[in-house]
């Protein structure tokens, strides 16, 4: 079926079969390969993306649903310099060590960002529980996030 | 693995879905629990038809004595909700339970009733708040009680052609106390053992209308029948929860599973009940 959407700001018209997932339309129809697909059912969360403002599992989600939705991905939010303080702070910490995690990580730590500016550490580890780091580098993750929430506090002020 | 090949269908109105629901059929709400099954094998659907668009499950509102929750209401929609919030406190403490804020994005409270894990928190809320289903079908809708909705390991009293359209809910009144608690390895994980508390406590410190309901200890949401009704009546004191924990026992029939032994979910099951109604005394609530 025909499907029409906009992703990372551009609408693209694509053909898809119905047992396409979000994230395997990004990867393999559009190349968008930040995403990544991880266990593919719903638990590891590397497949973090945004539909219409709000972070989905991109493999929990059929690409023929989405006529008419906005989707941004990794691409698009490094592109709109969201989270540019985010990701260096990734980079500072070391906290992208195999990289496999990390689009997704950085999607749902945007979320954070977003929506949770006064979270604590406590609040940043339940709001990132659904992604899972397997080489278990949490901490540096969690303390870019700390310390990128506690920053853009300190700017504002 | 990929999923298997498949139709698909959006409905966009409940007469556009009575006409698409047939065999091989298989209704696509958020699509958390069911798109994880694909990727399983664990079903292998003809067509999805996706109800996500049809306007007349949606909406939270407030009429005839009942909160009403539309099918469609999505787990991040339901744990910001105003009304629910003052009507169904209990919904509200349970939302940040339920998977990881991704899921709760896509996942909705029809579909968590409707797949009736023994071990979600909606339908054993569902329970402890004695919610009413509304189900639909071509021509009509019946209703029928929570308790009486869950009728086996994910079996439900839905019949083919029907589907869930909305939830009703009786609204909290000033003394009604709420609680959810759970123990999980890993926070958003299914509950090994859970407990959703609701009862009445009056000016007099006296317990009425418990209904104490555990998930993740049997075939479905367990309400604790014993123990409820050692509580009612009763003062709420350290003799009144060292019976109900007493009762309790005779309530529950829970299986071994990967996470430990029977004896080990009545023990976590003791402890909930305590945790609950100790936070439901006046010295917990004033601390809290």
């Amino acid at each position: 079926m025909m499907i029409t959407l906009t992703v990372n700001g551009e609408r693209v018209t694509r053909h898809v079969e119905p047992r396409r997932h979000l994230i395997d339309f990004l990867r393999l129809d559009l190349g968008l390969t930040g995403s990544h697909a991880g266990c593919e059912h719903g638990v590891c969360g590397a497949c973090t993306v945004r539909v219409d403002g709000e972070i989905v599992r991109g493999c929990l989600v059929l690409a023929a649903s989405l006529d008419g939705a906005e989707v941004t991905t990794i691409e698009g939010l490094t592109d709109s310099g969201e989270v540019a303080d985010l990701q260096e702070a990734f980079v500072a910490r070391n906290a992208a060590q195999c990289g496999f995690c990390t689009p997704g990580m950085v999607m749902a730590a945007a979320d954070i960002l977003a929506h949770h500016a006064d979270a604590d550490r406590a609040a940043i580890r339940e709001h990132l529980s659904g992604n899972y780091c397997r080489c278990t580098g949490y901490q540096a993750i969690v303390e870019a996030v700390e310390t990128t929430l506690a920053a853009r506090r300190e700017a504002v002020r | 693995m990929k999923w298997p090949a498949l139709g698909y269908l959006r409905a966009s109105s409940l007469d556009e879905l009575w006409r698409a629901l047939g065999e091989g059929a298989q209704i696509l709400a958020g699509g958390q629990t069911l798109l994880a099954t694909l990727a399983f094998r664990l079903s292998e659907p003809g067509t999805l038809v996706d109800i996500t668009r049809i306007p007349e499950l949606r909406g939270i509102s407030v009429a005839g004595g009942v909160l009403r929750v539309g099918a469609l209401t999505r787990h991040a929609e339901l744990g910001r909700d105003a009304l629910v919030a003052r009507h169904a406190p209990l919904l509200t403490q349970a939302v940040p339970h339920i998977a990881h804020p991704a899921i709760r994005n896509r996942g909705t409270i029809g579909g968590s009733l409707a797949y009736a894990d023994p071990a979600a928190e909606l339908p054993a809320c569902a329970v402890a708040l004695d919610a009413t289903l509304v189900l639909a079908r071509a021509g009509g809708e019946r209703r029928v009680k929570a308790t009486e909705f869950f009728t086996g390991l994910l079996t439900t009293a839905l019949e083919p052609g029907e589907i869930i359209a909305a939830v009703e809910f009786p609204l909290a009144g000033p003394s009604q106390r709420t609680v959810i608690l759970e123990v999980a390895r890993r926070s958003g994980d299914y509950a090994m053992t859970g407990l959703a508390a609701v009862l009445d406590l009056g000016a007099d410190g006296r317990i009425a209308s418990p209904r104490l309901t555990f998930f993740g200890v049997g075939e479905g949401p367990v309400l604790a029948a014993r123990a409820n009704a050692a509580l009612e009546g009763r003062a709420l004191d350290a003799t009144a929860i060292a019976a109900a924990q007493a009762a309790l026992d005779a309530d529950l029939d829970p299986p071994a599973d990967l996470h430990g032994p029977p004896a080990m979910k009545r023990h976590l099951c003791r402890v909930l009940l305590g945790r609950a109604l100790q936070s439901f005394t006046p010295a917990t609530e004033q601390a809290a």
